[in-house]
């Protein structure tokens, strides 16, 4: 890349997140990434921050450091998620609670942040993560679910109100793909889940990086407020 | 610290007035409309302001600054209706680390 653009990912110390750091440097931008612990790892044209995605004074802190070292920003991938597979009566609260910071202040607060970055050079690509247990009504999944629902939401009016700054907001939702999300799901749950798909296996961290890469291309400046379910879930 | 957040405010003012087409009147300083029932800004052109005002303070103040506010859209109670009242506003905001 001539000018290289700056490429912010949340939840990037282990799985998709970490795929995509190292994916996103090898397609020549400047990544940086968070999480809530250290990263084991270190790149080249990598920076890492830690902290807590719902924690507003250090995401505003972190903003500030990249206003001041990269100048602005260009895109920004909401990966940081996290799920917990229960029953609705056997659900504390605060996993309700817990759920909905990350997975829904998380992203709206990031998406805040990034969007004033983004601004300023009147360019910017937000791509958040909803996932398929949505529309599957995923038993057991009902806190998740709706939290990703509420992203989706979230995704389509940003993409009204952000559009006059030439900011994009979509989503990608992904199928169970061979993480720590899904390692405490029992295999039938997962067979029985992935049979309702039409294409009937396992999403690949590919698959993913391959509608992210559809959505933060220059060219798809008049792509916004959508959903990509993989799998052929819809 | 006020009239430094003032100048700063005017100087972002005078940046957002040559896209306006009415102009915020600068020359009032602390009393020159900016939202509400007088002012020249509509909803874009406020969040537009407030976040060049917000690097703009965060630069001079080498400190990060927030500028959201449940009152912000209010035609009556915004902080944001006069230079004045947004420049008491973000010395509050900013009171805690550099009172």
């Amino acid at each position: 890349m001539d000018n290289p653009q700056n490429l912010l990912i949340t939840g990037t110390r282990k799985g998709i997140g970490k795929y995509l750091v190292e994916y996103y440097i090898e397609q020549g931008f400047r990544v940086i990434g968070c999480s809530r612990s250290a990263a084991d790892y270190e790149l080249e044209h990598y920076q890492h921050f830690c902290l807590d995605v719902s924690n507003e004074p250090a995401v505003k802190q972190m903003f500030f450091e990249i206003r001041k070292g990269y100048g602005g920003l260009h895109v920004l991938i909401n990966n940081a998620g996290i799920a917990s597979m229960n029953h609705v009566l056997s659900t504390p609260m605060k996993t309700v609670h817990n759920i909905l910071n990350t997975n829904v202040a998380g992203t709206f607060l990031f998406c805040r942040e990034a969007a004033k970055l983004m601004q300023i050079g009147q360019y910017g690509r937000i791509v958040n993560f909803s996932t398929v247990a949505t529309p599957l009504q995923l038993e057991g999944e009902a806190v998740y679910a709706a939290s990703k629902a509420a992203v989706f939401s979230l995704t389509q009016i940003l993409a009204r109100e952000l559009s006059q700054f030439g900011i994009t907001v979509n989503s990608v939702g992904p199928t169970p793909v061979a993480t720590d999300l899904i390692r405490s799901v029992p295999k039938e749950k997962i067979d029985h889940l992935l049979a309702r798909q039409a294409i009937p296996r396992l999403g690949t961290f590919e698959d993913i990086a391959n509608v992210i890469d559809f959505f933060i291309q220059p060219k798809s400046e008049f792509i916004t407020g959508q959903n990509i379910y993989l799998g052929g879930v819809s | 610290m006020h009239d430094q957040i003032v100048d700063i405010i005017i100087r972002e003012v005078e940046e957002v007035n040559k896209k306006l087409p009415n102009r915020v009147p600068v020359e009032l300083r602390n009393n020159a409309p900016l939202f509400g029932t007088d002012g020249a800004l509509d909803s874009i052109g406020l969040v537009t302001l407030l976040v060049a005002i917000e690097q703009s303070v965060e630069d001079d103040f080498d400190s990060p600054l927030t500028l959201a506010d449940e009152r912000a859209m209010s035609q009556k109670n915004s902080p944001y209706q006069t230079i004045g009242t947004l420049a008491k506003y973000i010395e509050s905001l900013l009171g805690g680390s550099h009172g």
